[in-house]
């Protein structure tokens, strides 16, 4: 009887938290059953199915906000950052651990310190210089994909340099990379034939937090990008909303457009993507 | 090979053993070399991203300026942070992101510890609702402002005039008050789950047979959770609420898509005072000394977060 008892209070509680689950996703429901309304059917029942399956919005807004390109744009963009963070980050943190001097001390303090800054204190500076660069040296800073990864890895160089600091100092023994130099291995080999292959966890947790950062990142591009043609995801978001807030349905259908990568991502690297976020918390 | 190999060992080793003072001096300017070309690249561009218009930013603060490259700065000294004072609509500014951020970081860590029980019980359906909890998270705060925009408005509206509760579901933007608690509600929506996921770390390293003792003790659900679980949960309390309150802080994003600080600039908080001041009105200068304000609470919040972690590390 107790055992009977406590069986069917179990289910209930299962039962109850796919219900809280599924009401937490109530926003996205919304969101993708009035994407397939007109504006008669919307009034007549918001939180209803749609009374046909009808992608025509879709087409509408994928074209309105030009989703491919912005797609491409944020991907390129994202993977070329994120790479050059990648390599660049271990390289740095891996000789800041392995040199005992005071400019490696002050490099990495410096690294670390600033990981404080907000964007926001540095935003309009950073665009009077990056502009400087741009007019009379001739650097494609501004309006320019290269400009924007360059700026993203300066931005994501503090926290990557300072979690493979952290690895490489409490789990890489530098004994395995003496026996490699005594073997006649160059420090750029040792480097990347030993000691990188074994940073990969680090690796995963610096993409992961990358990933959600720059393909989310509004304020940035929207300084540095002007050009429609350049536009990221959020960025073309922005205008597409400020184009067309009242045709709910097609604003509906850029939304559903814009998420549905993350999903997939998320489905796909979901344990990796919860690992490194709460490392990334913890450090 | 593995002959091969130690042969190769040993040889090096009676080299290095035979290496005099100069062959010391020609390996170190090497490894100086070596530290050059795997760190230079790097530290050039975050010298020139971050470290240099930091210290610009600084510059500027003490100056007036339009923006416009051909039109003078004005050196002002101190004038732009003394007029910050006056400015009211800097104050109500502050105040409402202050106020914004209690309720939202309470909100937040009350949920996310919620949720974290429930996804380390021992339900069958914890791991899917571990995945549906920590979800928005994912999603950028600008499209979740712009999908929640949508319920808050037409969403709210329709139900109202369908169900007759116009008590309660009406346009929540049109008013300052709901606006915020809309803020509030997306900024929860997605921050509970990041900080589930650290409560969630905080409850998997607290040992079992602590808590099962308790158990034999005849502790109850409740009594585990007040005297065993939450005092061996205090790192990641520290963290979370730190984590939720500079994030609430600086919100910008959620602001933007959501309210664009309207109605009547009734829920600009900080970080979009300062842009407007920058880039709307064009006080570069006067925009930029509210920056480095900005700078200086946040750098304190992070500063006091590191103090307390640090200072619990050496206790324990």
């Amino acid at each position: 009887m107790e055992k009977k008892k406590k069986l069917s209070l179990n289910i209930l509680l299962n039962i109850l938290l796919i219900v809280a689950g599924l009401l937490y996703l109530f926003p996205f429901y919304i969101t993708l059953v009035n994407s397939m309304k007109d504006r008669a059917q919307m009034n007549a029942s918001v939180l209803g199915l749609p009374n046909s399956f009808d992608l025509q919005y879709y087409i509408k807004a994928m074209e309105k906000m030009n989703f491919l390109g912005g797609f491409l744009n944020s991907l390129l963009i994202a993977v070329a950052s994120i790479g050059c963070i990648v390599i660049l980050s271990s390289m740095t943190a891996w000789m800041l651990v392995r040199t005992k001097s005071k400019l490696s001390t002050v490099m990495f303090y410096s690294f670390v310190a600033t990981m404080i800054i907000p964007f926001q204190a540095v935003m309009m500076p950073l665009m009077q210089f990056m502009g400087l660069l741009n007019n009379n040296l001739g650097l494609p800073m501004l309006n320019h994909r290269f400009g924007l990864i360059y700026m993203y890895i300066g931005f994501g160089a503090g926290m990557a340099v300072f979690l493979y600091h952290g690895f490489i100092r409490g789990s890489i023994p530098a004994s395995l990379e003496e026996a490699a130099t005594i073997d006649g291995c160059s420090k750029w080999r040792t480097f990347w034939k030993i000691v990188f292959p074994m940073l990969k966890p680090t690796t995963v947790t610096v993409i992961i937090l990358d990933i959600i950062w720059i393909w989310n990142d509004f304020l940035l591009p929207s300084l540095a990008l002007s050009s429609k043609d350049l536009r990221t995801i959020p960025l073309s978001t922005f205008y597409f909303f400020g184009q067309f807030t009242i045709e709910w349905n097609m604003a509906m259908s850029g939304l559903i457009l814009t998420i549905i990568p993350v999903v997939i991502f998320y489905m796909f690297a979901q344990k990796y993507i919860i690992k490194g976020v709460a490392e990334g918390a913890l450090k | 090979m593995d002959a091969e190999k130690e042969a190769r060992c040993k040889g090096s080793l009676v080299f290095a053993q035979m290496t005099n003072d100069r062959g010391i001096i020609v390996k170190s300017a090497r490894n100086k070399a070596w530290f050059a070309l795997f760190t230079t690249p790097l530290y050039f561009v975050f010298i020139t991203v971050v470290i240099v218009p930091f210290f610009m930013g600084i510059y500027y603060s003490f100056f007036t300026w339009d923006g416009m490259p051909l039109n003078p700065k004005t050196f002002v000294g101190i004038d732009n942070f003394i007029r910050l004072l006056g400015d009211a609509r800097f104050g109500s500014s502050i105040l409402l992101t202050v106020k914004y951020t209690v309720i939202a970081v309470l909100s937040i860590n009350l949920l996310g510890l919620f949720f974290a029980l429930v996804v380390t019980s021992s339900l069958k359906t914890r791991n899917l609702a571990r995945t549906i909890f920590f979800m928005p998270n994912l999603i950028g705060g600008l499209i979740l402002g712009y999908v929640w925009k949508f319920i808050f408005t037409d969403g709210f509206k329709t139900v109202g005039e369908v169900t007759g509760l116009h008590g309660l579901f009406f346009n929540w933007l049109l008013n300052g008050d709901t606006a915020l608690i809309a803020i509030v509600i997306v900024s929860t929506w997605q921050m509970a789950g990041y900080v589930m996921i650290v409560y969630v770390a905080g409850l998997q390293a607290i040992s079992t047979e602590v808590v099962e003792a308790a158990e034999i003790d005849g502790a109850g659900y409740f009594r585990r959770l007040k005297d065993i679980i939450f005092p061996l949960l205090a790192p990641s309390f520290t963290i979370c609420l730190f984590l939720s309150l500079s994030n609430s802080f600086k919100i910008f994003d959620v602001n933007l898509s959501l309210t664009k600080g309207g109605p009547a600039n009734l829920t600009e908080m900080f970080a979009m005072n300062v842009y407007n001041e920058i880039f709307s009105y064009k006080n570069y200068g006067y925009g930029q000394a509210k920056a480095i304000v900005f700078f200086v609470v946040v750098a304190v919040i992070s500063l006091t977060q590191v103090y307390l972690s640090k200072r619990r590390e050496v206790e324990m």
